[in-house]
């Protein structure tokens, strides 16, 4: 390389240099090897491990059987509940989460503290009892049903109701990948867009928005696929109607109550390449994002 | 990479308690579906521990049979024994005996959760032969629920079919309440002198008025009782007092003419008896389910005891004429393939038109 450097170049060469190699990583930072065997054993025990076995399950069927298992109508009409109510409710919780993440960073008022703690509740609360809470409040003799039942809102035993407690589940999710990002936003850049004469919706869109919104998008995928996969809650809300309101993990525990485990897991497969599906298409589209704020 | 481009590494204290705290609700959960063990206060160190596997509803049944055989055992073998309980849906709590839990008996809600573990090997396939009554100690049996003074005027099953009349219970594909609720109302148009046919309709009908099908029985009590969904909630005589009692006067039981036997198994687990030597000691606890105290603490708990020579009822029981599950299916294999199968019975009700 340094070969076909003209011998007129003003650049020091140390500087040319190529980036930090791997061996250079290993001579600063003591442990590579022993951390990385950590991950691996831990990454492999605790996911592809178990992942491995649902695949092998399921292969067991044949194509056939897995699709006799996996892609019935009744099936296929709760792979679409399922899939609705949690690009719904991670939809939601993005546009609310980032709301509530601007608002905890960027605004001072008594019980900022207070607030911010109890964005975290939903992750400490088992689901089953959100979703026993929520049903009770949005039945027609509810608290909240009570009013909205007559103006023709059910927000318990219908897909509205999925919806509210996905978005419960998801939301600290979405907050707190968005939270530090706005802390991390410089205010100098906001108040310099401001003198440079750009109106404060220019200012918020052109200048913080493009920042914020791979997190943004980070928080939709992680809230989408923590609700792809929630049961507790919901099937306490949904009214588990097949064909109506049944999400997919309620026909996997149907399943398993007669002893079909293979079946069960060709459901399971399907849900899981549902969501890795939706994960690499969020995870494109951050990618672009990222490239283009910067 | 799943982080926003700028996301610092950097977890809010509160978000870090809050995942703790998460962490401890898995852990709690787990426990729930895995083992939710209870009793054995002060076991000694030379005591025999047993760990009995049950299902939802025997919770309070089953601290009082432990208190009473633990004396009754003491006394007669001079040996402390003290017994821990497990309680879930009486499914998972079949799969996870098969999976490994150490039950040294299991008493679970009905015939296939018992057969199963049978089947993987654990228990003798003779089970049923070893204790009296098919290994069945009590029975209960489907009734009726409803609100304060029966303003819709429930009394029997046909009652069931009139329009506008809105019915509670269980999924049957998951929850064993749900199974013999559906198997009630099949046997109900059967028994008295309906074809397949008739009880196909009938059955049909009455899903299609069923608003919520929750996964367990106690969700389904929830759903009756707190949230005032329905007008008529099925459930065993046993579930049915304890919803009536808490219910502060809201709600009566009526007894329809007939409805199906609930016929609950229990059986000592060979395999984690013969290793844990703990098999005298099981297969007493599961005896003493036929003494007379036993029985006694058994009637207390609203579930029916078996005597050898029954005539009608047990005392303090209503009459009503039963019929059982293999009346209604032929047996519960029959059942479980034809009526909660996939594609079954159940199934079918769902089906949208043109499938």
């Amino acid at each position: 390389m340094h070969s076909t450097m003209p011998p007129s170049a003003t650049i020091p060469p140390r500087s040319r240099r190529p980036p930090p190699s791997r061996r250079a990583f290993r001579t600063v930072l003591p442990g590579f090897g022993i951390s990385l065997a950590i991950t691996s054993l831990v990454i492999v025990s605790l996911v592809i491990f178990p992942l491995a076995v649902l695949f092998l399950r399921a292969a067991s069927l044949g194509p056939a059987g897995f699709l006799a298992a996996a892609w019935t109508p009744r099936a296929r009409a709760a792979y679409a509940v399922s899939l609705g109510a949690s690009l719904a409710a991670a939809g939601m919780s993005s546009l609310v989460g980032l709301l509530v993440a601007w608002v905890l960073v960027r605004l001072e008022f008594p019980g900022r503290r207070i607030l911010d703690a109890l964005v975290d509740v939903p992750l400490a609360l088992p689901t089953a009892v959100a979703g026993l809470v929520y049903s009770t409040l949005y039945v027609e003799k509810g608290w909240l049903g009570q009013w909205l039942v007559p103006l023709g809102i059910h927000g318990a035993y219908s897909r509205l109701g999925i919806v509210l407690v996905l978005v419960f589940v998801s939301l600290p999710f979405a907050v707190r990948v968005v939270q530090p990002v706005i802390e991390s936003l410089d205010k100098d850049t906001e108040e310099a867009a401001r003198l440079l004469g750009a109106s404060r919706s220019q200012t918020f869109l052109r200048v913080v928005l493009p920042g914020i919104l791979p997190a943004v998008v980070t928080g939709f995928a992680l809230a989408l696929a923590r609700s792809l996969g929630e049961y507790g809650s919901v099937v306490f809300i949904s009214g588990n109607m097949p064909f109506k309101t049944e999400i997919a993990p309620v026909l996997i525990v149907s399943r398993l109550e007669e002893f079909a485990y293979a079946e069960a897991t060709a459901i399971a497969v399907v849900l899981l390449a549902m969501s890795l599906a939706m994960l690499v298409v969020v995870n494109v589209l951050q990618q672009r994002l990222v490239r283009n704020s910067q | 990479m799943l982080t926003g481009s700028r996301a610092a590494p950097r977890l809010p204290l509160s978000s870090a308690i809050a995942l703790a705290a998460c962490g401890l609700s898995i852990l709690a959960a787990a426990g729930c579906s895995g083992a939710k063990r209870e009793g054995g206060s002060d076991a000694q160190t030379t005591a025999i521990e047993l760990l009995n596997v049950s299902y939802d509803p025997t919770r309070e049944l089953y601290r009082s049979i432990n208190e009473a055989f633990a004396d009754d055992y003491q006394k007669k073998h001079g040996t402390v024994v003290s017994i821990k309980q497990s309680h879930a849906a009486s499914g998972s709590q079949s799969r996870a005996v098969i999976d490994g839990l150490e039950a040294d008996v299991v008493t679970l809600a009905t015939w296939p959760d018992v057969e199963a573990i049978a089947k993987s090997g654990l228990i003798q396939p003779d089970w049923q032969a070893r204790f009296d009554n098919q290994s069945v100690p009590y029975h209960s049996v489907v009734v009726f629920v409803v609100r304060k003074g029966n303003p819709k005027r429930i009394a029997d099953w046909s009652d069931l079919d009139r329009d506008g009349i809105s019915i509670i219970t269980p999924n049957p594909k998951t929850s064993g309440n749900g199974k013999y609720s559906f198997l009630a109302a099949w046997g109900s148009v059967l028994a008295s002198g309906g074809s397949t046919d008739d009880a196909r309709g009938f059955v049909q009908r009455l899903y299609r008025r069923t608003p919520v099908l929750d996964t367990g029985a106690r969700a389904a009590t929830a759903t009756f009782s707190q949230k005032g969904i329905g007008d008529v909630h099925l459930t065993f005589e046993n579930e049915a007092h304890l919803e009536v009692e808490e219910s502060k006067g809201e709600l009566e039981i009526i007894y329809p003419a007939r409805s199906i036997r609930v016929d609950p198994p229990v059986a000592v687990v060979d395999t984690n008896v013969d290793r844990k030597a703990t098999r005298h000691a099981a297969e007493a606890y599961l005896g003493f389910l036929y003494s007379v105290d036993g029985k006694e603490i058994i009637r207390r708990h609203h579930y029916r005891p078996w005597f050898a020579d029954q005539q009608g009822p047990p005392e303090g029981f209503p009459a009503i004429e039963m019929f059982d599950v293999e009346f209604v299916a032929g047996s519960w294999n029959d059942a479980m393939k034809n009526l909660f199968g996939e594609g079954g019975e159940f199934d079918r009700i769902y089906q949208p038109a043109g499938n």
